[in-house]
């Protein structure tokens, strides 16, 4: 009796703990994937190639900020292997990475309110997407 | 039998005599020089086309052109440490004349008169123009002097034996120039000899022989990272096909592509650099890109 209790105490962590795995990695995903489409849609405004849409720049801004706040957390011991580009260098470096989402974050934090504003802090949000992706993001497997 | 053995050997010899004769390193002569006026404008362009600092840049500067060299660069042959290139005297190539300079990137062959491991992809710049490199000479000399020798290559034998590499050379190395293409426009053949010469983007955007020299039938079609691992992308219409010349321009401003994700990785570095030139030419780059037959 006790023994199958133990048993079925363990799948059920097991499964939690793929669960919680998986979950990390899926969330992180869904929220880049999230990031990348409000990114195709700002460098267009902040090329001049699309009029300025306050409510989508407002939008974005807001939702990188949420991802860069998310962040830190999405990346637990156990997420490491699976379906991810996530870097080993993220575990072994935690302090650059750490660094590379403060970098992300100040650069989200603006909140611009015209065409001129947006010129001046959307590059630092690319280059933020950039210079993370760089060190800590495997190339693309095809 | 000791007539015979006695042939063989020296087949052996003059084989190996013939072999030395065939691939020792070329250099070009000062003599081959004609005078020429440095333009450091032109040196500046062809300085960030040919992407020195993502290998030459002393690794974790934050001044990407204090060239002394040193980062680890992983292959299938073992690790190679590029050189000191900044203009210090003793540690760099500061006391270097324009003729090493030019047989360096050209012949692959160093003031000393050995070969250079082809991670030094003197297979592209030996498309550039003596003019160009001897611009791109005088604005290096104007960087930074930075002390210190970078330590020796640490490749595994047999690919460690710069003989042979006389023969890899004698395979790969066609020692052609660019020739522009009078039936295509001006612009087009500016791109095709920046992607082509100093842009060197088929050495990492092709496959690669089991010698370790490009496939020239698939060039630009992609093939496995030679760091490690994933894959570096097909960039023929094959792979490009759902991007368009601004895209591609795109990427080689600011490294981002069309689903709004940055390139990354190894890319970066070469963005850092491509970000740097007149968009003139970066246009003439993706427009030969985009041109690209496809290939898989």
């Amino acid at each position: 009796m006790i023994r199958t209790i133990c048993a079925l105490a363990g799948i059920a962590i097991g499964v939690t703990a793929v669960a919680a795995q998986g979950d990390a990695i899926a969330e992180r995903k869904k929220l880049m994937k999230q990031n990348s489409q409000h990114t195709k849609a700002i460098s267009a405004m902040a090329k001049g190639e699309a009029p300025f849409d306050a409510k989508a720049v407002t939008a974005a801004f807001t939702q990188w900020s949420a991802t860069a706040a998310a962040l830190p957390k999405l990346f637990p011991d156990n997420s490491k292997s699976g379906d991810t580009r996530a870097l080993p260098k993220i575990w072994e470096d935690k302090k650059g990475f750490d660094g590379q989402i403060a970098a992300f974050a100040k650069a989200a934090a603006a909140r611009p309110t015209d065409v001129e504003g947006l010129k001046k802090a959307f590059p630092a949000v690319s280059k933020a997407c950039g210079d993370c992706h760089e060190g800590y993001r495997a190339a693309a497997k095809k | 039998m000791r007539r015979f053995l006695l042939a063989i050997v020296l087949l052996g010899l003059v084989g190996v005599a013939a072999y030395w004769f065939v691939t020792r390193p070329q250099v070009i002569a000062a003599s081959e020089l004609p005078a020429h006026k440095p333009d450091l404008e032109n040196g500046k362009v062809m300085f960030f086309a040919g992407g020195c600092t993502s290998c030459h840049a002393t690794p974790k500067a934050e001044d990407r052109t204090r060239l002394g060299g040193g980062m680890e660069l992983k292959s299938p042959y073992g690790s190679f440490y590029p050189p000191n290139i900044s203009p210090h005297p003793k540690d760099g190539i500061g006391n270097w004349t324009e003729a090493d300079f030019v047989t360096a990137m050209v012949k692959g062959t160093s003031p000393d008169g050995r070969h250079y491991f082809p991670s030094f992809p003197y297979t592209s710049y030996q498309r550039m123009t003596l003019a160009d490199l001897r611009d791109m000479f005088a604005f290096i000399k104007t960087l930074p002097p930075v002390e210190g020798r970078v330590r020796d290559h640490d490749v595994r034998f047999p690919f460690n034996i710069r003989f042979a590499l006389g023969g890899w050379k004698f395979l790969h190395l066609d020692g052609a120039r660019f020739t522009p293409d009078p039936n295509r426009p001006a612009e087009f053949n500016r791109g095709a000899y920046l992607v082509n010469g100093p842009g060197h983007c088929a050495e990492c955007h092709s496959p690669r022989n089991l010698l370790g020299g490009i496939v020239e039938s698939k060039r630009f079609a992609g093939g496995p990272n030679p760091e490690g691992e994933g894959t570096i992308p097909n960039i023929t219409q094959h792979g490009l096909k759902d991007y368009s010349d601004k895209d591609i321009l795109e990427i080689l401003t600011t490294g981002m592509n069309p689903d709004g994700d940055n390139v990354g990785g190894s890319m970066a570095a070469v963005v850092r650099n491509t970000s740097q030139l007149p968009q003139s030419d970066r246009a003439a780059m993706a427009a030969y890109i985009k041109s690209l037959p496809p290939v898989q």
